[in-house]
């Protein structure tokens, strides 16, 4: 087990957005989260990833207490998440915004950058193969030197996954990742998840808004209305679940 | 007006302007991070001149030591305001740390009126920097310190603008200054990336105290405020956030105050005021600043 969410519960004054919520991840699963529009997907993601303390509950990563930690050590702990929105830094390059997330890994500091030393020159070197390299397993080492603002909305995705697998996470979040994209485009996006899926050895847990793109490559489906999970299984299961038909359609009303 | 004559007010000019520019820097790298202004940024130039003051009268140091003391601590002052003062309340409105910054300015300034008195003292000078020493170029005469100080900011201003764009530091500091929340998502800490660029920034206005030091050799407990208050103008006419856009602001700024004293003999007694129209105009006419862009309301 990689991921272990016990009890969890966010609530924000008044409002609880997320209530008694339970999951955990087996080593190389994928799983898909889906729900309506507010149902509290990304709470769970921002809670995961410490940009919120829980209210109740605890989450563990291998074994080891992650709840409220910060999220900086978050991802340095191996998870690492994209955005529903897409958030690059646009006006670095394509390159800087992967040597970003390559950046705490390194030893030498301002001082050595600005002597220009041996081991600044060698880390350097090393991390701009190593961000080439990752670049062009996404197909995007062509554009290296262009601002990421300026690419296409497809390559930005993949630009954002990118930069999310250079903290080399164990567990990898994303965020609607098709958001955006007509059928043909998402088809595409889920066969490329299921690919650097297969080469980072990651397991992946999707946000998904629209219930037919994930079926594809979920092993598990969990779904979320109004903050509670109301059905989980496998896609199959959930797709014929009651409870998630209405929660999608709402209520036949019969006269 | 004699042509040395103008001459003679632009060195004084390009001089001064340039040590508006680097205060300027630090109010504006500090507002690209937190979005704060950092009113109490003035107040450091005033306290770096007094470390280099009590360095060289009370404890006997060469200049060297006495000057990189003056540095490091001053950037040490500048981490600590920013743990203390700022960091407690980095989820709190923005009113609320700006007041907070206001409250330091004030607690540093009357500090200093506690322990170093309210009586002006006398700026101590190395020997190539004193009032008598100047260099004669074509029959105009640029004092030592006059010409001193744009070449020790252009210096500056390069090993920063390496520092911001050549390092790894730099690359996460525009990453925390672009996003916050994504940067600590990327595993960047943005707690140490803030308290270096307090560090940098309050060395920069250090440098800037002792050379103001040098070249207006009397300090007071309050010297830092109007210095403070005309840079941050500068930090605001040229853009605020841009680095570029605070050397523009503090150079025209420094040259426009020179020039209208040397040329309207007349208003110069409104010197300090000609600042603030600027910052009136500015944020009348064009709020981003000459080279700002538009910042969408982070969301």
């Amino acid at each position: 087990m990689i991921l272990d969410i016990r009890g969890m519960k966010m609530q924000f004054g008044g409002l609880v957005a997320v209530n008694d919520f339970n999951l955990s991840l087996e080593h190389g699963e994928l799983v898909g989260l889906i729900g309506p529009n507010g149902a509290g997907k990304t709470t769970v993601f921002n809670v995961i990833t410490g940009v919120y303390a829980p209210t109740e509950g605890a989450i563990t990563l291998e074994g080891r207490d992650i709840t409220g930690m910060r999220p900086d050590l978050v991802t340095r702990l191996g998870i690492a998440r994209t955005f529903q929105n897409i958030r690059l830094f646009s006006r670095m390059s394509v390159m800087e915004n992967i040597l970003v997330s390559l950046h705490w890994r390194l030893k030498s500091g301002v001082f050595d950058a600005l002597t220009q030393n041996g081991k600044y020159r060698a880390e350097e070197a090393s991390m701009q193969s190593r961000a080439m390299d990752l670049l062009a397993r996404v197909n995007l080492d062509g554009v290296a030197d262009s601002p990421a603002g300026s690419l296409p909305y497809g390559s930005q995705r993949r630009l954002e996954i990118c930069r999310a697998l250079a903290t080399e996470p164990k567990l990898l979040l994303l965020d609607e990742p098709a958001a955006g994209m007509n059928p043909a485009e998402s088809i595409e996006l889920m066969k490329f998840i299921g690919r650097i899926r297969e080469e980072f050895g990651l397991t992946i847990l999707l946000i998904e808004h629209q219930m037919r793109v994930v079926m594809g490559i979920s092993e598990r489906i969990v779904v979320l209305d109004h903050g509670v999970i109301i059905s989980r299984g496998t896609p199959r299961e959930v797709s014929r679940d009651p409870r998630v038909i209405e929660a999608y359609l709402g209520v036949e009303k019969h006269a | 007006m004699q042509l040395s004559m103008f001459f003679q007010h632009l060195a004084n000019a390009i001089s001064l302007g340039s040590l508006y520019s680097l205060v300027a820097i630090g109010y504006t790298m500090v507002y690209g991070i937190l979005r704060l202004i950092n009113f109490a940024h003035g107040d450091l130039l005033m306290l770096a001149a007094y470390i280099v003051y009590y360095g060289r009268g009370m404890f006997h140091l060469p200049w060297v030591p006495s000057i990189l003391l003056a540095i490091l601590l001053t950037a040490a002052i500048g981490i600590i305001v920013e743990r203390s003062a700022y960091r407690p309340l980095r989820d709190s409105p923005r009113t609320t740390i700006l007041i907070s910054a206001i409250g330091v300015s004030f607690l540093v300034e009357n500090l200093g009126l506690v322990l170093f008195g309210g009586r002006p003292q006398p700026f101590p000078l190395p020997v190539f920097f004193d009032s008598g020493s100047a260099q004669e170029i074509g029959g105009v005469r640029i004092e030592n310190v006059t010409f001193a100080i744009p070449v020790v900011t252009l210096v500056l201003l390069y090993v920063l603008l390496h520092i911001v764009h050549r390092t790894k530091t730099g690359m996460a500091m525009r990453a925390v200054a672009k996003d916050f929340d994504t940067a600590r998502l990327m595993g960047i800490d943005v707690n140490r990336i803030v308290a270096t660029t307090f560090a940098i920034g309050s060395a920069l206005a250090a440098v800037g105290g002792i050379m103001w030091g040098m070249k207006f050799p009397q300090i007071n407990p309050l010297m830092g405020m109007m210095p403070g208050m005309k840079c941050f103008i500068a930090a605001v006419f040229g853009g605020i956030g841009n680095i570029q856009g605070a050397v523009i602001g503090g150079f025209i700024l420094g040259v426009a105050e020179i020039m209208i004293v040397a040329f309207l003999p007349s208003i110069s007694g409104y010197r300090d005021a000609f600042a603030f129209v600027i910052l009136i105009g500015t944020l009348l006419l064009r709020p981003t600043g000459l080279i700002g862009e538009k910042v969408a309301e982070k969301v």
